[in-house]
C-alpha cells in the first residue's frame, strides 16, 4: 500500500495536460454524436410535417409529433453537454482563451444569435402541436433548421481557425492587437470544414433515424409507418453521402496544398517522396518506419493531384522541425482514424448507391432483408466515422492548439485536480449516455405499445379547450 | 467601446439572473414540493411554467460566456483558472438539470419520476449556488488577474462568495415564485395561487434577511464592492428595496397586477447595482474594462452580432413568452391515446405521452 503521504503529494502534481485533452476529447467526442439529430432532425420532421399536412398523411403526421418529442430529448441532452464545452475552453486552457479569445470567440458571437434561434422556436414548434394552425406551426420550425445550420458552421468555423489562424495581427510579444473579424470568421479552412460538417450532420442524422426504422422493419414491423419514417431519414442520408464525397475528397485536397504536416500524418509519411503507396491500416514504429498494413503503391500520390499522378510529391514528416513534430501515436492515431473514415463512408455511399439504384430500376427501394441489415447497421457506422473524421481533424493539429502559434501544452490549466474531473466527467456522461438511449427506447416502446389503438381523429388537435377534457388529460388545464 | 461591451455583457448577466434564476427557482420550489402525492399539483404547474422556455433562457448563459471570452479574454481567463472548482460543479450541475428535466417528462413511472426528479431539483439548488459564489469571488477581488491562480478553495469558500451563493438561491427562489403565482393564476388554479403566494411572501423575507446579513459580511470581508453599494451604486439598492417591499404588497392583492414585475426589478437592480459597484473593473482592483478588452476589431464584430441579436432573438423571445402566457404551448407534441397493457405505468404526474 503507498503511503499517504508520498500518495497525496504525487496525486497533488499530476500533470494537467493529457487530462485535460482527455476531457475535452471525450466531452467533444460525446456532444457531436448529438450534433447531427440537433442539426438535421427539425429538417426531417419539417419534410414529415409538410407532408402531414399537404397530403393529409396520418402516418407522417404522426412520426412528425413523435420526432418533434424525441427531439425535445435530444436536444436538451445537446444543449446541457455543449454548455459544459463553452465552461471547458476556460477551465481546460485559460491561456488559449486568454491569448486568442478576442479571435476564437468572434464565430461564438454569432453562434449565440443562432443558438438562441434554435432554443426558442425548438420550444415553440415541440408545444405548439396542439394549439396552432397547422402551417404556422410548421413555420415555426423552419428557423430550427436554418439555425442548426448556420450554428454549426460557426462553430466549425472557430474550430477551423485554429487550423489556419488568420486575421490576427501580434506585436512583438506576441499579444493580439488587432482582429479581423471577417478573417477569423471567413479563414481559409472554413468554407471546406463547414461544408463537410453540416452535409456530416444531414448524412448522420439521416442514417441514424432510418436504421431504427429499419430495425422495425426487420422485426416485421412493415406497416407504412415504419416504411415511411425510415424513407424520410435513408434518403436524406442517402443524398448526403455522394455529396460528402465531393465535399470530403476537395477537403482532403485543400489539407494537402495548405496543411501539408496534416497531410503527411493522414498518409502516415516519414519522408517527403513522389510515387507515394496509399498504406491501408499499417503503423509507424519507434523509428518512425511504417510498418504492416497493405501498401496500394502509388496511389497516395494518384489521389492528391490526379493529374501528376505517381509524380506527385507529398511532403513527409521529416520536413516540420522535430520540436513541432506530431508524435508517432498522434500520426498513427490520425492515419487509423482517416482510414476507418474513409472505409465506413465508402461502405455508406455503396449503400446508398444500392438504394437509388433500386428506386431507378424498381421505383421502389430494396427489399432484400441485407438490405436492411445494413441499413439497420448505418446508423451506427456512420456515427464511428463521424467520431473518426472529428479525430483526423483534431489529433491531426497536433501539437498545436492554434496552428503554429500555440502549442496544446502551453494552453493548459494549472490546475493539477483535472484527471478528478476527468472521471466524474467520465461517470456522468456513461450516465447520460445510457440514460438517454433507455428514455428514448422507453418512450418509442410506449408509443410502439399504442400503435393498433386508434389515434387521435383530427390531426391538428382541437382548438377548442372543452375537447383537451376529452382525453381525460390530467396534466391539460383548460384554457381561460 | 470596450464600455459599450461591458453594458452588453452585464445586460446579458442580467436578463440571466432573472430569466435563468426563475428557472433554477422553480427547481427549488419542486425540491422542496414534498412527497409524490402531496407534490404533485405543484409540480405540475411548475413543469408547465418553465417547460417551454428554460432552454431559450439558459443560452442567455452561454451568450454571458461567449461576450466575456470574446470581448475580455483574459478576465474569462483568470476567471476560470482561479474558480475552477466551482465552475465544474456548476457545469456538471447543468447537465444533470437540464437532462434530468428532460428526461422527466418523457418518462412514466412514478419511481422514474422521482429520481429524475431528485436529480433535476438538487442541481436547481446547487448550480446558482455555485454561480453565486462566483459573482462574490469576483466582486470581492479574490480573482487575481495575469495569468496566476488564486486559492482554488478560500477564493470561492469565503464567507462574500458564500453569502452571495446563498442569496442567488433565495433571489432565484423568490423570483420563480412570483412567477410561479402567475402561471398558476392563467392556470385558473387558486389553490396553487394561495400555495406560491404564501411561498413568495416567505422568499421574500428570507431573501431580505440574508440580503441584510450580506451587507454586514460584505463591510468586513469585501470593502471595496461594499463601499461601492453605498455610494454610487446606492439607488439602485434603495430601488431593490422598495421594489421588494411593493411586491411584497402587490402579490397579497390578487387584483393587481405588478406583483412579478416589482420582484424582476428587485433581483435585477441587485445584479446591476454589483456592477455599478465595482464599476469600472471587470476584476476589482486588478483588471479594469479597458485592459481587459479585445481588439477594437473583435468589438466591433460583437457589437454587429448584438444588434442581430436585438433585431432577431429579441422579437423571437417575445413570440415565445407571449404565445406561452397565452397558453398557446401547452405540452410536448400531441396527446397519445391511453395503452392499456402497460404493467409498469403508473399514472403519477406529467402529461401522458
Amino acid at each position: 500500500m503507498m503511503p499517504v503521504a508520498v500518495l497525496i503529494p504525487a496525486l497533488a502534481s499530476v500533470d494537467p495536460v493529457p487530462w485535460a485533452r482527455s476531457q475535452m476529447a471525450f466531452t467533444l467526442g460525446f456532444h457531436i454524436i448529438l450534433v447531427p439529430l440537433g442539426v438535421s432532425w427539425a429538417a426531417m420532421t419539417l419534410i414529415a410535417n409538410y407532408r402531414a399536412i399537404k397530403h393529409d398523411d396520418h402516418d407522417a403526421l404522426l412520426l412528425a409529433q413523435r420526432w418533434s418529442k424525441y427531439m425535445a430529448v435530444t436536444f436538451a441532452v445537446g444543449a446541457v453537454t455543449g454548455t459544459v464545452l463553452s465552461f471547458e475552453f476556460g477551465l481546460l486552457w485559460p491561456k488559449f482563451m486568454g491569448q486568442w479569445g478576442g479571435a476564437f470567440g468572434v464565430p461564438f458571437a454569432f453562434e449565440g444569435i443562432f443558438f438562441f434561434t434554435e432554443a426558442i422556436f425548438i420550444s415553440i414548434y415541440i408545444f405548439g402541436w396542439q394549439r396552432l394552425k397547422p402551417w404556422t406551426h410548421f413555420w415555426t420550425g423552419v428557423p430550427i433548421a436554418v439555425a442548426g445550420i448556420l450554428g454549426s458552421v460557426s462553430v466549425v468555423a472557430a474550430n477551423a481557425w485554429m487550423n489556419t489562424p488568420e486575421g490576427v495581427t501580434l506585436d512583438a510579444s506576441g499579444n493580439v492587437i488587432d482582429v479581423d473579424p471577417m478573417q477569423v470568421i471567413f479563414n481559409s479552412a472554413m468554407p471546406l470544414m463547414s461544408a463537410h460538417m453540416v452535409v456530416a450532420a444531414y448524412l448522420v442524422g439521416g442514417f441514424m433515424v432510418s436504421s431504427v426504422y429499419a430495425v422495425g422493419m426487420l422485426r416485421g414491423r412493415r406497416d407504412r409507418y415504419h416504411r415511411l419514417g425510415f424513407l424520410i431519414g435513408f434518403t436524406v442520408a442517402a443524398i448526403a453521402t455522394p455529396v460528402q464525397m465531393g465535399v470530403g475528397d476537395a477537403l482532403a485536397r485543400w489539407v494537402f496544398t495548405e496543411q501539408p504536416a496534416k497531410f503527411a500524418a493522414i498518409e502516415m509519411v516519414p519522408e517527403t517522396s513522389s510515387d507515394v503507396p496509399e498504406v491501408l491500416f499499417g503503423h509507424l514504429n519507434s523509428s518512425g518506419e511504417v510498418v504492416g498494413g497493405i501498401a496500394i503503391p502509388g496511389l497516395a500520390s494518384i489521389l492528391s493531384d490526379p493529374k501528376k499522378g505517381t509524380s506527385t510529391e507529398i511532403q513527409g514528416l521529416n520536413t516540420i522541425p522535430a520540436d513541432d513534430r506530431p508524435t508517432n501515436a498522434n500520426v498513427n492515431v490520425t492515419h487509423f482514424a482517416w482510414d476507418i473514415m474513409i472505409g465506413l463512408g465508402t461502405l455508406l455511399f455503396l449503400l446508398s448507391l444500392w438504394y437509388w439504384a433500386s428506386w431507378l430500376f424498381r421505383r421502389d427501394m430494396p427489399k432484400s432483408r441485407w438490405f436492411l441489415r445494413c441499413a439497420a447497421a448505418s446508423g451506427v457506422l456512420s456515427v464511428i466515422t463521424l467520431e473518426a473524421g472529428w479525430t483526423v481533424s483534431e489529433v491531426g493539429r497536433q501539437p498545436w492548439i492554434v496552428y503554429e502559434k500555440m502549442k496544446v501544452e502551453d494552453a493548459a490549466t494549472a490546475n493539477t485536480g483535472v484527471w478528478v474531473t476527468f472521471i466524474v466527467v467520465l461517470l456522468l456522461y456513461a450516465g447520460l449516455g445510457v440514460t438517454t438511449i433507455l428514455v428514448l427506447r422507453g418512450m418509442s416502446r410506449r408509443y410502439r405499445s399504442r400503435d393498433g389503438f386508434e389515434e387521435a381523429d383530427s390531426p391538428y388537435g382541437p382548438n377548442k379547450p372543452v375537447d383537451l377534457d376529452q382525453d381525460q388529460d390530467q396534466d391539460q388545464v383548460p384554457a381561460p | 467601446m470596450s464600455t459599450v461591451a461591458a453594458l452588453i455583457l452585464f445586460t446579458a448577466v442580467t436578463v440571466y439572473a432573472v430569466f435563468g434564476g426563475a428557472d433554477f427557482g422553480a427547481g427549488f420550489w419542486d425540491l422542496v414540493a414534498g412527497g409524490a402525492k402531496r407534490g404533485e399539483r405543484p409540480r405540475e404547474v411548475i413543469d408547465h411554467s418553465i417547460a417551454p422556455v428554460w432552454e431559450a433562457n439558459h443560452v442567455w448563459l452561454i451568450f454571458s460566456f461567449v461576450l466575456l471570452w470574446t470581448c475580455f479574454p483574459k478576465a474569462y481567463a483568470s476567471i476560470t483558472l482561479t474558480l475552477f472548482v466551482p465552475l465544474t460543479i456548476a457545469a456538471l450541475g447543468i447537465v444533470l438539470r437540464g437532462a434530468s428535466f428532460a428526461f422527466r417528462k418523457a418518462v412514466f413511472r412514478t419511481r422514474d419520476q422521482r429520481n429524475f426528479g431528485a436529480a433535476f431539483a438538487l442541481s436547481s439548488v446547487l448550480v446558482p449556488f455555485c454561480l453565486g459564489t462566483v459573482v462574490g469571488s469576483i466582486a470581492s477581488g479574490r480573482v487575481p488577474s495575469g495569468g496566476e491562480a488564486g486559492d482554488p478553495w478560500s477564493s470561492w469558500l469565503n464567507p462574500t462568495s458564500v453569502v452571495i451563493g446563498v442569496l442567488a438561491v433565495c433571489g432565484s427562489a423568490y423570483l420563480a415564485a412570483f412567477f410561479l403565482v402567475s402561471d398558476a393564476r392563467r392556470l385558473g388554479d387558486d389553490t396553487m395561487v394561495a400555495y406560491f403566494r404564501r411561498r413568495a411572501t416567505t422568499a421574500a423575507v428570507v431573501a431580505a434577511v440574508v440580503a441584510l446579513a450580506g451587507i454586514f459580511v460584505l463591510s468586513n470581508d469585501a470593502t471595496y464592492l461594499f463601499d461601492g453599494l453605498t455610494s454610487k451604486a446606492l439607488p439602485l439598492v434603495i430601488l431593490s428595496a422598495v421594489s421588494g417591499v411593493g411586491a411584497l404588497l402587490l402579490i397579497r392583492q390578487p387584483t393587481r397586477p405588478g406583483a412579478r414585475l416589482a420582484a424582476v426589478v428587485a433581483v435585477a437592480s441587485v445584479v446591476v447595482a454589483w456592477g455599478v459597484a465595482q464599476w469600472d473593473y471587470l476584476l476589482p482592483k486588478t483588471l479594469t474594462v479597458s485592459q481587459a478588452a479585445a481588439p477594437s476589431g473583435t468589438i466591433q464584430a460583437v457589437l454587429v452580432a448584438t444588434v442581430l441579436a436585438a433585431v432577431l432573438i429579441v422579437p423571437s423571445f417575445v413570440l415565445l413568452y407571449v404565445l406561452d402566457q397565452k397558453t398557446l404551448l401547452p405540452e410536448e407534441g400531441m396527446p397519445e391515446p391511453e395503452a392499456i397493457e402497460l404493467p409498469d405505468i403508473t399514472r403519477g404526474h406529467g402529461q401522458p405521452s
